[in-house]
């Protein structure tokens, strides 16, 4: 491509990296600019919810020192945010929550460790959805995100502020959290890339449990080549969680180049329905044609019973966190209600004052499934389906390598439009949820634009498939350049 | 009446497993620390952390499988057991619910008659403890120690077939040796790592079908479960003698007042929502393991005794109870196994006067004062003539006091038993002509009295002269002339 | 299925809620709508169909029986609204 000579805040972390490496600029400046321009645009934007300049700019002088020293530590001196879902010691840790409104944590996720021992520099924890439940970063404490391409629409959650940021070109990569889309449908809604690995490929060591089974961490970047860089990083067996995968991590991004030629791309019947907005079919369309005319295969598949994927979810993702949640009472850490009458009173009023509505609700409906008398025909139930829906997955990757199709059911939508109706919101989710329940590895990546907004096309993979479904993202998007377009107020 | 109703009876004996580290973590299970000093983030329910599962305590529950005769399974998972208390920190136990570990044992005990029955083990599962509550100390607070929280509990419950608080502590007792013997738990019930819980309920005998039971918690010690058991039992046969029900609820024994009261419930309704902890995967065992496990079991209780029966040829009685404890029975063995004396003289020593001297200062047979080869020595003394079984009493206490061997004491005190016959003649006329009276009443038919002769020459000599041959002796005497 | 108000504060009660009563009425028919949303698992064919708790076939990890945590009381009890002692407080609680 030439010498990069496009402004700091427009490249990609490969591009600065290697501005770094060539002495172009320092991890200083480079931080200093950036701190900048998240300042110049929270109001509107309202992506961070801590930004850390200080403790930013010590990091940047500490890997100017280690660059100079020779230590070229994969992301040294680049510049990282992490989503509010991850634990950051001696920072504040709210998971977009009132009840954690005043937690300080006292250790660093897995995932913040990584990164950090790979060099990188912290410059804050990002908005998002009130414990990651809610796709379209409406149910913070700290109010709503708004998407960079139209202040008056949702960039998408729960990993709203990550890609607001991203797709704001205010930071060039993001890490977010994926229980039934949360990184991949706000990546659709932005304009950018949004990877959930496989279940078990990083480690949830660190990162507020919401779902247990369905939680994965994964990154919002501009490339796939960026989320391949930081997935190294991430990845990899952490025996402070147990369901962690000792897998060998693979060079994700040395398999990039692999061709598109000869890939077996599943197209699912049942995506292309009427649930599906006309403007982005017709992005996906073209998207898939694009990679058929570099030799890819474009194969029907049929996954009968994904269109129980929402419903599944929305009994064992809530039951699962109505456990998790239980830990948030007011006694050891968190918010306290004031003059609390007896320990019922502390746990009611802490708990019914610290969590949003949302919240609330899904820890309701989490407790009625799994209460006596309703866990047969809700959880155990759910978990079968969910056992069906795992085989179709199987089934179909018997014939095809990644399975094609949208991410998200429309483009972005106004903030306030679907916050009356729970199950209008849920249904953003619609092609994101298979994803989890099977454990399975997915992308999204920009193609194209309907109505002025993003369209995002998602790949998905079998088990530990990264390698796969990133090649092809990153081949996709050496025929386009959606992924460089960026929202002209941010440019 | 009361012969009217057959009492029932199951057992919940929740043992703390004897780990360095907590089941899910790796903080300090050490008793006795300053509060909130080894809870770490995981056993704090902090946000984030995850459990991780401590490979003992499998090997543990494994082996307590297995010497209850009861199925270790392949396959056991994880639930969630879900309550809010302020020491269970996360909001929900870890433990077993639908698959645990341990299923189908059995348990022989004696009932009061001495007829050895067959008491089932429903199951055995593993879970973690929750911290202590405080409840005096901070006004009108409750202060929470989370040091206890995570520490792993075997849970072994019992099917219903105890039928009196007799039969209730005989299981309890067994069970608790096994732990001990297994050295899967230290069974310290004063510090809490052996707990049970009773579930007591009476019928009508003959009548099939189970009566109400109410749950006691709040047992520490054996004695108070066997009053509170009895205590329940006739509170309950007297409500339904009355006409009355028998509540299913949860009650707590007062030592004090010695009653059973009901217990404020902790949860409105028990509904727990129990489901697969999904931060944990199934534990999978194989063939391999589990025999590994059977391979390195000691010698259990049962077949310690039988053995000591048959080879040391001992009282089954006795044999009981040096195998209570692995620690006294194999003291009991170096004595035995260092001394020419018979065994039944060295376990009636080891019952006797040493477990007489441990109780009087509240010490446990491993930290007894006298070692079991110096024991065996002792019992050497008795049995070549040394001493005799009086004098050994007397440097049983000496030796027990740090005074040495018995070797050192009996030539130290000079202890040595007057074997020489023609000494012992001389005081023995001695003691006759100073007791002229005595003796004509001894030689008129007052056999009796050789006793007080007796006692005058073991007086003389300070108790040295052998019994025995005074015994011989004196007769002789009194008896010509 | 809708779900009734006593079955709601059931649930809260359980789940240590306290519900606004400006909104209770607004939270039995959002849950309830929930609940009628996800009844329709009730006609997926599960007949001899196994449970799926975790997405993939894993075992659990055993791990060495080792102290590996520190005392690290001080630091993390920055974060209690009330400690006296080394003590977590809460209001008093009758057994």
């Amino acid at each position: 491509m030439g010498q990069d000579t496009a402004a700091l805040h427009a490249r990609s972390l490969s591009e600065l990296s290697r501005g770094l490496n060539e002495g172009e600029f320092t991890s200083r400046e480079l931080t200093e600019s950036l701190l900048q321009r998240i300042d110049d645009h929270q109001e509107q934007l309202n992506a961070f919810i801590t930004v850390t300049a200080d403790h930013a700019l010590q990091r940047a002088d500490a890997a100017d020192k280690a660059r100079a020293n020779g230590d070229t530590g994969t992301l040294n001196g680049l510049p990282i945010v992490h989503k509010d879902l991850f634990c950051t010691k001696g920072v504040l840790t709210t998971c977009g929550s009132h009840i954690l409104g005043n937690f300080v944590s006292p250790y660093d996720a897995t995932v913040v460790e990584r990164i950090n021992a790979a060099g990188a520099v912290m410059l804050g924890k990002t908005n998002m959805d009130e414990f990651a439940m809610g796709s379209s970063n409406e149910t913070s404490y700290y109010g709503p995100v708004t998407n960079p391409w139209n202040e008056k629409l949702s960039p998408g959650g729960s990993s709203g502020g990550s890609a607001a940021a991203v797709a704001a070109r205010v930071v060039p990569a993001a890490t977010g959290t994926d229980t039934g889309g949360s990184i991949r449908q706000p990546a659709a809604l932005t304009g950018t890339v949004g990877l959930k690995p496989t279940y078990g490929r990083v480690s949830r060591y660190g990162m507020v449990a919401f779902a247990s089974s369905l939680d994965q961490a994964g990154v919002i970047t501009r490339s796939a080549e960026d989320a391949a860089l930081l997935l190294g990083v991430m990845a990899g067996y952490d025996r402070r969680d147990s369901t962690s995968v000792d897998h060998p991590v693979p060079d994700y991004v040395a398999a990039l180049s692999k061709p598109v030629k000869g890939l077996k791309i599943g197209i699912v019947r049942q995506h292309f329905d009427e649930g599906l907005d006309a403007g982005c079919e017709e992005r996906i369309k073209v998207a898939l044609s694009a990679l058929k005319d570099q030799g890819a295969t474009l194969i029907e598949v049929d996954l009968p019973n994904i269109d129980l994927s929402v419903p599944t979810y929305y009994v064992v993702a809530p039951a699962e966190c109505s456990s998790n949640l239980s830990r948030f009472d007011g006694v050891r850490f968190g918010h306290r209600s004031d003059n609390p009458e007896d320990i019922l009173d502390l746990y009611c009023r802490s708990r019914g004052e610290g969590f949003g509505a949302e919240v609330q609700r899904r820890v309701m409906t989490g407790t009625y499934v799994l209460s006596a008398g309703y866990y047969d025909a809700y959880y155990l139930k759910a978990q079968k389906v969910r056992q069906l829906i795992s085989q179709d997955f199987k089934k179909a990757f018997a014939n095809v390598d990644v399975i094609a199709g949208p991410t998200a059911p429309t483009t972005a939508f106004a903030i306030g439009e679907k916050t009356d109706d729970p199950i209008t919101m849920y249904l953003n989710d619609i092609y994101t949820i298979g994803a989890n329940l099977a454990g399975l590895p997915g992308v999204s990546v920009p193609c194209g634009f309907a109505d002025g907004l993003p369209v995002g096309l998602q790949l998905v993979g079998p088990h530990f498939a990264e390698e796969t479904i990133l090649a092809c993202a990153h081949q996709y998007q050496q025929l386009t350049d959606w992924h460089t377009q960026g929202p002209e107020d941010f440019s | 009446m009361k012969s009217d109703w057959e009492v029932v009876i199951g057992l919940e004996i929740h043992t703390q497993l004897a780990t360095e580290s907590k089941i899910f973590s790796g903080a300090s299970t050490a008793y006795g620390a300053d509060a909130n000093s080894q809870a770490c983030l995981v056993d704090l329910g902090y946000p984030g952390v995850l459990p991780v599962l401590n490979g003992e305590v499998v090997r543990m529950a494994a082996s307590f499988g297995l010497a209850v005769n009861a199925t270790v399974a392949q396959r056991s998972i994880f639930a969630r057991k879900n309550y809010f208390y302020p020491d269970l920190p996360k909001g929900y136990q870890i433990s077993q619910y639908e698959l645990p570990i341990v299923e189908n044992g059995e348990m022989m005990i004696r009932d009061e008659a001495g007829n050895e029955i067959r008491i089932g083990i429903t199951r055995a599962h593993l879970e973690e403890d929750a911290g202590k509550s405080v409840h005096e100390g901070f006004g009108n607070a409750t202060g929470i120690d989370l040091n206890r929280a995570g520490t792993p509990l075997l849970e072994i419950v019992s099917e219903p077939d105890l039928r009196s608080a007799k039969q209730a502590i005989a299981y309890m007792r067994k069970i608790h040796s096994i732990v001990r013997y297994l050295e899967i738990s230290d069974g310290n019930m004063q510090e809490g790592s052996f707990r049970c819980d009773a579930n007591v309920s009476v019928r009508p005998r003959g009548q099939e079908e189970l009566g109400t039971r109410a749950e006691l918690k709040n047992l520490n010690s054996f004695r108070f479960i066997e009053k509170a058991i009895n205590f329940e039992i006739d509170r309950q046969i007297e409500i339904l003698e009355d006409g009355g029900e028998v509540l299913q609820e949860t009650r707590l024994y007062d030592s004090v007042k010695d009653e059973t009261r009901s217990m404020r419930s902790k949860e409105e309704a028990n509904d727990y929502r129990y489901f697969p902890d999904p931060d944990l995967l199934p534990v999978e065992l194989d063939e391999e393991f589990i025999e590994a496990v059977r391979k390195a079991l000691p010698e259990l209780p049962d077949a310690k005794l039988a053995r000591f029966v048959d080879q040391y040829k001992l009282k089954s009685a006795d044999a009981e109870i040096l195998t209570h404890s692995r620690a006294l029975a194999d003291y009991f063995e170096v004595v035995a196994g260092n001394s020419n004396t018979e065994p039944q003289i060295a376990a009636n020593w080891v019952i006797g006067e040493l477990s007489a001297a441990l109780n009087k200062e509240s010490i446990d047979i491993g930290d007894s004062k006298i070692e079991a080869a110096a024991l065996a020595g002792l019992l050497d003394r008795i049995a070549d003539s040394t001493i005799s079984g009086k004098i050994a009493k007397e440097v049983f206490e000496a030796m027990w006091a740090g005074e040495g061997t018995a070797d050192d004491v009996i030539e130290a005190k000079g202890l040595k038993q007057i074997t020489d016959s023609s000494a012992i003649e001389g005081i023995v006329d001695a003691v006759i002509q100073a007791n002229p009276g005595q003796a004509a009443e001894y030689r008129g038919g007052k056999d009796k009295l050789l006793g007080f002769f007796v006692g005058q020459v073991m007086k003389e000599t300070g108790g040295k002269a052998n019994p025995g041959q005074v015994n011989e002796i004196l007769k002789k005497k009194l008896s010509d002339s | 299925m809708s779900l009734t108000k006593d079955q709601v504060q059931h649930i809260a009660t359980l789940a240590r809620l306290k519900l606004a009563d400006a909104e209770f009425d607004d939270v039995v028919d959002k849950l309830s709508r929930i609940v009628e949303f996800v009844d329709q698992l009730q006609a997926a064919p599960t007949d001899d169909v196994l449970p799926m708790a975790h997405p993939l076939n894993m075992t659990q990890r055993l791990r060495a029986d080792e102290i590996t945590e520190p005392n690290e009381r001080d630091e993390v009890q920055k974060n209690a609204p009330q400690v006296e002692n080394g003590y977590y407080l809460v209001p008093k609680v009758i057994e």
